[in-house]
């Protein structure tokens, strides 16, 4: 006979305003099994708490139900009492008669009587735990940071610093994201690059970092604090080990009219190039799509050029294994792709504002690239179509952003705040200069923002007209912006020599292709899902796998960089001890009755059933069997509803449990 | 090929230049038009902005006649017409409870099977190849300005043709036929429309500035495929001329005229000489 103590806690009046916790005490109390029932009017409390010990001691119970709030709530608390008076925590059961009672019930008899049910199907439940114990996991203390933007700069520094290695990938063949591509940042005009590069040094030369460039994630195995991570690093016909960044190569490569990638497209590099002089690293590679050597034997000059033999024609992917226990992925954004080539059908439209026709017509990153001093006009701004100065710049807010009918509904948050920037800063170039921004409203929360956005009407004049642009039309050299002022109630024509268009920040391209290979969850919208919007901010539904940055949501550099930091503390958490603990309930299957159909392994969803075999102690195959790897298992219990022959079980939630408690109440 | 074909007033009114010319044109290409028995108003005038039920009950009276005649697919070469019937369509064809309704309202059944095609999109259902293979005298001389008005491609979620901003489909066949077309700036704005009755001076200022923007850019015709906007920039246009003082001398084709005249049919089949403007 089993010896359970159930408590039953008032939650205040949360839960004894509907349910009368003396008659619910009296009627359990009666259950087959239940030594002694009490109720309390703070269970959770200290007192609370140490009546639940006392009882377990003085009563001696083997099983314990709390009948109070959801187990996500206090759980682990009950546990924690349950293992300090020599209970197995294992042995602790809630059942909710808050949320699944008193908040949702007015009736108190029915109430009450409900509360009871929901007691005898936790007492159920009780009497067939078994003591169980944490699973131990060992950690390989070494993180990979996917991403070499701000975010994952900011992530990598941390966690080196902190004492751990780290891996970097990096997709292209320097670090640095957009934030090396910007010119300066709001609200306080630093120099973008000014405040990066010497991050991006600190990364390159950290003793505890190693640097993945032009390379990405291939595939992932392995689970929290064993991660085995194979890296493709791409080919980039340079050796980087014998490469001193000299520059004679990219000065001798006759193919200079390339579009830059790192200008979007508003400058020009050479075949063979580094993407811009504060790269990280700061060692060229060899485009194969435009090189003449690659693409018809031809050329070869670089190689000529180069003393220390670094150029190797016939270089070719690889691929690298790393053994990491956690991974941050700080994947970052990409702009809204603006006109009728999209990778959605629905995200097409715009056609109106004519990017991609006019050449005056740009986006918001390519007008950073001519603000900046390291960009395509060294900080002189020129419009694209002919290098004349711009006397009359048109700015559209949200553009794809908050655009239902694109399926973007969202914010894409910091367009208002680098609009103002774009406006302040031209005024600042072009003094006779005059910005007009359109926009739907201004959103400008934050840290000295509101006051930036009107420093940027009062100070630097630029004019603000609240309503949409319906049609940008080119006559005579000039852009004929036509619009709505909504407030002033007229449309209003401008002629501007430039237009800058606020596009949409959206996930970088692949990451749901990443998200799968991490079993990380993504939205509609492709940014990856946190644990918890709140409490959980970095957090993955995937152990050990964090986010940080705008592959999370659209966000400013000092959100992105305090995200990041975050993420690096729980990558710090996790490395903390030898070992990881990990609940115990996870499924099992037995090998004895498993017919080796794997319906189990495709259905689950975190990859946790391997295909395996059944061997005598001296090695002879006996047959086929599916097995649960414990470390990647998340308890879900799908495998246990598909599984035909009853193979499979979910330790704390077994199949024989669930049929008692359904049982006890019919 | 055979199709159903939904004139509506302008076509039977004020623009029956326009179905001289499409009726001919097609006919040299083996298109049989089968007007639809019965037809009523598309709802297009007052309907639509004063009574909801009416303005879907009112095409789906004849997208009903249209069901009974056996057409799966019918022309409407006035914008407004097919843009009204194509919203019923759509609004029926997803709803029965709508298409219970509307059938007892107009007192046939109404499915909202039929697909409403624009005049360019049957000119690509015939397929550019064709035209080509047809093409007698190609328009060497043309240099025109494709102009689709405010509504041939709007609303882009209900018409769902081309490209809603920036459309290419009229520009492929003209150029298909020989002819050269200029990249101008209102190919999608709104020449005034109905406008002509309660605001004329509406229309002459937004037509005007079509007309000059066409001329700005080296058109010497302008190619339009709806009935209103042909009433406007051709009809209208002494009034503009005499409005602002200017002499725009624009020749307004409808695109059947263009693609007839490619085809070697003579001006005066085609309701050419109907027009108000001239050859300059």
């Amino acid at each position: 006979m089993s010896r359970i103590g159930v408590f039953i806690c008032w939650c205040g009046e949360n839960i004894a305003r509907t349910v009368d916790v003396d008659v619910v005490a009296q009627e359990v109390s009666k259950f087959p099994g239940v030594r002694c029932a009490m109720n309390y009017k703070y269970m959770c409390s200290d007192p609370g708490q140490a009546l639940v010990r006392e009882k377990i001691v003085a009563e001696k119970l083997d099983s314990v139900v709390i009948a109070s709030c959801s187990p996500h709530m206090h759980l682990k608390t009950f546990r924690r009492a349950a293992q300090l008076a020599g209970l197995n925590p294992y042995k602790v059961e809630m059942a909710n008669i808050r949320e699944h009672c008193s908040w949702v019930h007015h009736d108190r008899a029915k109430a009450t009587a409900k509360a009871a049910s929901l007691i005898r199907l936790s007492a159920e439940k009780a009497r067939l735990d078994h003591e169980l114990q944490p699973i131990r996991v060992p950690v390989t203390r070494r993180a990979l940071v996917i991403g070499g933007g701000v975010a994952g700069i900011q992530a990598a520094l941390d966690i080196a610093d902190a004492g751990y290695e780290v891996v970097m990938v990096e997709r292209n063949p320097s670090i640095g994201g957009k934030m090396a591509g910007l010119s300066e940042t709001f609200p306080t005009l630093d120099c973008s690059q000014c405040i990066l590069t010497p991050r991006m040094v600190e990364v390159g030369q950290h003793p505890r970092i190693k640097l993945y460039s032009y390379s990405e994630v291939e595939s992932v195995e392995g689970y929290i604090g064993n991660f085995t991570i194979t890296i493709r690093q791409k080919a980039r016909y340079v050796d980087i080990s014998k490469c001193t960044g000299c520059g004679d190569c990219w000065s001798v490569c006759p193919l200079k009219r390339n579009k830059s990638e790192f200008d979007y497209g508003m400058g020009v590099r050479a075949s063979i190039y580094v993407p811009f002089p504060q790269a990280v690293p700061a060692r060229p590679v060899i485009d194969a799509k435009t090189c003449a050597k690659i693409i018809r034997n031809g050329c070869g000059l670089c190689e000529k050029k180069c003393k220390a033999g670094a150029i190797n024609f016939q270089d070719t992917d690889k691929l690298v294994e790393e053994k990491v226990g956690a991974v941050v992925v700080a994947t970052g954004y990409k702009l809204y792709d603006i006109g009728e080539k999209q990778d959605k059908a629905s995200l097409a439209g715009y056609g109106e504002y004519g990017y991609g026709k006019y050449k005056d017509v740009i986006d918001s990153l390519q007008f950073e690239r001519l603000l900046s001093a390291s960009g395509p006009t060294n900080g002189v701004l020129k419009r694209p179509s002919d290098g004349t100065e711009p006397k009359n710049v048109v700015f559209i807010s949200c553009v794809g952003s908050r655009d239902n009918a694109k399926g973007l509904p969202y914010c894409s948050k910091i367009c208002c705040m680098y609009t103002a920037k774009h406006a302040m800063l031209y005024k600042h170039k072009v003094h006779d200069g005059q910005a007009h921004v359109f926009y739907m409203d201004i959103r400008a929360g934050g840290k000295g923002y509101e006051e930036f956005v009107r420093r940027a009407i009062e100070q630097d004049g630029a004019k603000y007209y609240r309503g949409r642009v319906s049609k940008i039309t080119q006559e005579d050299g000039k852009l004929v912006v036509r619009g709505a002022d909504t407030l002033a109630g007229v449309p209003i024509t401008v002629e501007a020599d430039l237009v800058v268009l606020a596009a949409a920040m959206r996930p970088a391209d692949g990451v749901a292709e990443l998200a799968q290979k991490l079993n990380v969850g993504y939205d509609e919208f492709g940014f990856l899902l946190e644990s918890h919007p709140k409490l959980r901010p970095v957090e993955t539904n995937a152990a050990g796998v964090f986010v940080c940055g705008a592959c999370q949501a659209p966000k400013d550099i000092p959100e992105s960089v305090a995200q990041a930091s975050a993420a690096a503390s729980k990558v710090a958490v996790t490395f903390a001890a030898d070992e990881l603990m990990r609940e115990p309930e996870i499924a099992g299957i037995n090998e004895q009755t498993c017919v080796a159909c794997y319906a189990c392994l495709r259905a689950c969803p975190y990859h946790a059933i391997e295909q395996a075999e059944v061997r005598t102690p001296r090695g002879v195959f006996v047959k086929h069997t599916a097995r649960v790897n414990p470390g990647l298992c998340m308890g879900c219990g799908t495998c246990v509803a598909v599984c035909p022959s009853k193979s499979a079980d979910l330790e704390g939630f077994t199949e024989q449990q669930i049929y008692a408690m359904v049982e006890s109440l019919v | 090929m055979n199709i159903g074909y939904y004139p509506g007033c302008a076509l039977h009114g004020s623009s029956d230049d326009y179905e001289e010319s499409l009726r001919a044109c097609l006919k040299t290409l083996d298109v049989k038009l089968q007007e639809i028995d019965e037809w009523i108003c598309c709802g297009a005038t007052a309907a639509h902005s004063l009574n909801q039920k009416l303005s879907i009950a009112l095409p789906a009276r004849n997208l009903a006649l249209a069901e009974r005649g056996g057409f799966g697919e019918i022309l409407a070469p006035c914008p407004m017409c097919s843009m009204q019937l194509i919203k019923a369509q759509k609004a029926l064809a997803g709803n029965e409870g709508l298409r219970r309704e509307m059938s007892g309202i107009v007192e046939l059944e109404v499915r909202g099977t039929t697909r409403v095609l624009n005049l360019i999109q049957v000119f690509g259902q015939i397929g550019l190849d064709r035209l080509k293979a047809a093409l007698k005298s190609p328009l060497k001389s043309l240099s025109a300005a494709c102009y689709y008005g405010c509504l041939l491609t709007r609303p882009p979620d209900v018409v769902e043709f081309d490209d809603c901003e920036q459309p290419h489909s009229m520009e492929a066949i003209l150029t298909a036929l020989g002819a050269k077309t200029v990249d101008w700036s209102y190919r999608t704005e709104c020449c005034g429309g109905g406008m002509t009755m309660a605001s004329e001076e509406t229309v002459l200022d937004l037509s005007h500035k079509i007309l000059s923007n066409a001329a700005a850019h080296g058109a010497n015709c302008l190619v339009v495929a709806c009935p209103m906007c042909h009433v406007n920039l051709d009809m209208k246009q002494p009034d503009i001329e005499r409005r602002y003082g200017v002499r725009h001398g624009m020749v307004i084709y409808y695109l059947s005229d263009v693609v007839g005249m490619a085809l070697g049919l003579p001006e005066s089949a085609l309701g050419i000489n109907r027009h108000f403007v001239g050859k300059a």
